[in-house]
């Protein structure tokens, strides 16, 4: 990725974070500390509140209590992302739709003018033949395959030359090798750029395999935070049953939940 | 209490938009786009229905006054009601059903799919990337769709007392009574009054999109409420401002 700009990582901490959506807690007292440059991957199952703390940090919602940081500036304000520059990759994408993938990835540049037309075409192409999307250029997102639209969605950010690159589920509804590739384009990027990456996620290889940090959150809470061996390894039987769920056709979770309920 | 949010959350929007208006050239390209869209094809619409407007006017003024004769007078009627009412109203709620709810579908759409989303996580508000182009081609289309519509709705009244047989007014005679009473003012009333609208069809429509949450259905749900709002929106602030403009 000879193309990548190395930028100042900036660290992210989330202090006593709390959520609610009406009556249902989505956070609750949430706090962690992501390193400047690291990788941090947050995980939990689906629906426990992580793509909610991942808009924390974008100025997408706003905590009902507790304290989101971004370097030494609050989260939600707009002047914070002017001065650390925050990218998001969405899980579904976000590729606007009426444009080209070429005018998709170009906008940022040229709506904060940060180069000539020229300069923006050079760095957009590189960014296309580093990530293999050179040839999708005029089309349009809606012509592009899921892994394609992933690797878009992961150029749009690069080419803001971030200082924290979010990911919101970069694997899901990939092929196992998609996948792969997509965990190894990400500890790439953050290799070469020294970017802090912030990586929301239930893929349990992603996290074992690229990540420095790894926290998990049930239900709002975070019930581990820690290396990917101790994760691994925990003794937790909550962590040990999201690492190693058993499939078990005559007992099935969903009927133990209707019981209980 | 929704409403007041609503209100605040709509004025506040509008007022971001006009803030943005200096960075207004940097988005000509949409601009361009936004006025083709709005405006080239909207023409043939606003004109066939003014054409028939201005004729039904025409019978049913001339049904109504042809005892009394005084039928030199329906150019006068027609021409006054053309283009202080009639005109910008239709055209108004033509506006609504063709770009107010195509913007509403949209900005929903794209609010939907997290596009607005990606949007402000890339600090580029939506309300000068979206929004402004498409203010600013409203305000630069509606005085020409104002003027086709009374100039249509002007001609199918011509063509009515011409060729009605038992109404037999020349167009001579037509045009004569039209301009004798015809002041600029009576125009720039009109002009202001499909300004006015037209401002007013935008923001509405912007506001109902970009506050959409949720799938697909709440798409066309939006697209719905913003049309009924928009039409309510013309007829309650129609009177206000013709009571003003008297």
């Amino acid at each position: 990725m000879e193309s990548s700009v190395e930028v100042e990582p900036v660290p992210v901490s989330v202090r006593n974070l709390c959520k609610s959506f009406g009556a249902q807690e989505v956070l609750r007292d949430v706090s962690l500390e992501v390193e400047a440059g690291g990788i941090f991957v947050l995980m939990g199952p689906s629906g426990s509140g992580k793509s909610v703390l991942l808009r924390h940090l974008v100025g997408l919602e706003r905590a009902d209590s507790g304290d989101v940081r971004i370097g030494d500036g609050d989260a939600h304000l707009a002047e914070t992302r002017e001065r650390y520059r925050t990218a998001m990759v969405f899980q579904a994408g976000a590729l606007f739709n009426s444009m080209s993938v070429y005018d998709n990835l170009a906008l940022f540049p040229r709506e904060h003018r940060l180069y000539d037309e020229q300069t923006i075409r050079r760095k957009v192409e590189q960014v296309m033949q580093v990530l293999s999307i050179e040839n999708a250029g005029a089309k349009i997102p809606a012509e592009l395959s899921g892994g394609m639209k992933k690797r878009v969605s992961v150029a749009r950010a690069i080419i803001m030359e971030p200082q924290l690159i979010l990911y919101d589920e970069p694997t899901s509804e990939l092929d196992p090798i998609l996948a792969a590739t997509t965990s190894e384009l990400i500890a790439t990027i953050s290799r070469e750029t020294r970017a802090t990456s912030l990586v929301v996620t239930h893929d349990r290889d992603l996290a074992r395999s690229i990540a420095d940090r790894v926290a998990l959150l049930i239900d709002g809470r975070l019930v581990f935070k820690g290396n990917p061996d101790d994760l691994v390894n925990s003794s937790d039987e909550r962590v040990h049953e999201f690492m190693n769920p058993t499939i078990n056709p005559d007992k099935p979770r969903f009927r133990k939940q209707d019981i209980s309920a | 209490m929704e409403l007041f949010e609503w209100i605040g959350s709509g004025v506040q929007l509008s007022l971001k938009t006009v803030r943005y208006l200096p960075s207004l050239p940097r988005h000509w390209k949409q601009l361009v786009e936004q006025c083709l869209f709005m405006g080239y094809a909207t023409v043939p619409l606003v004109a066939i229905l003014s054409v028939f407007i201005g004729a039904v006017l025409a019978l049913q003024i001339g049904y109504s006054i042809i005892d009394f004769g005084v039928k030199q007078y329906i150019g006068t009627i027609v021409g006054l009601a053309m283009v202080r009412e009639l005109s910008p109203v239709m055209t108004a709620i033509m506006v609504t059903g063709r770009v107010g709810s195509a913007v509403t579908a949209e900005l929903a759409s794209m609010k939907v799919y997290q596009e607005v989303d990606a949007l402000r996580t890339m600090n580029i508000p939506p309300e000068r990337f979206l929004v402004l182009p498409r203010l600013a081609a409203v305000v630069l289309v509606m005085p020409v769709l104002l003027m086709v519509s009374v100039v249509t709705g002007w001609m199918g009244g011509q063509l009515v007392c011409e060729f009605v047989p038992w109404i037999g007014l020349s167009s001579d005679a037509y045009y004569q009574s039209l301009k004798e009473v015809m002041t600029v003012g009576d125009i720039t009333d009109g002009l202001i009054k499909a300004e006015l609208f037209g401002i007013g069809i935008l923001l509405i429509s912007s506001h109902l999109g970009l506050r959409t949450s949720g799938g697909p259905r709440e798409i066309g749900a939006a697209v719905t409420r913003a049309v009924v709002v928009c039409i309510i929106f013309i007829l309650v602030f129609d009177y206000f401002i013709t009571n003003l403009l008297i």
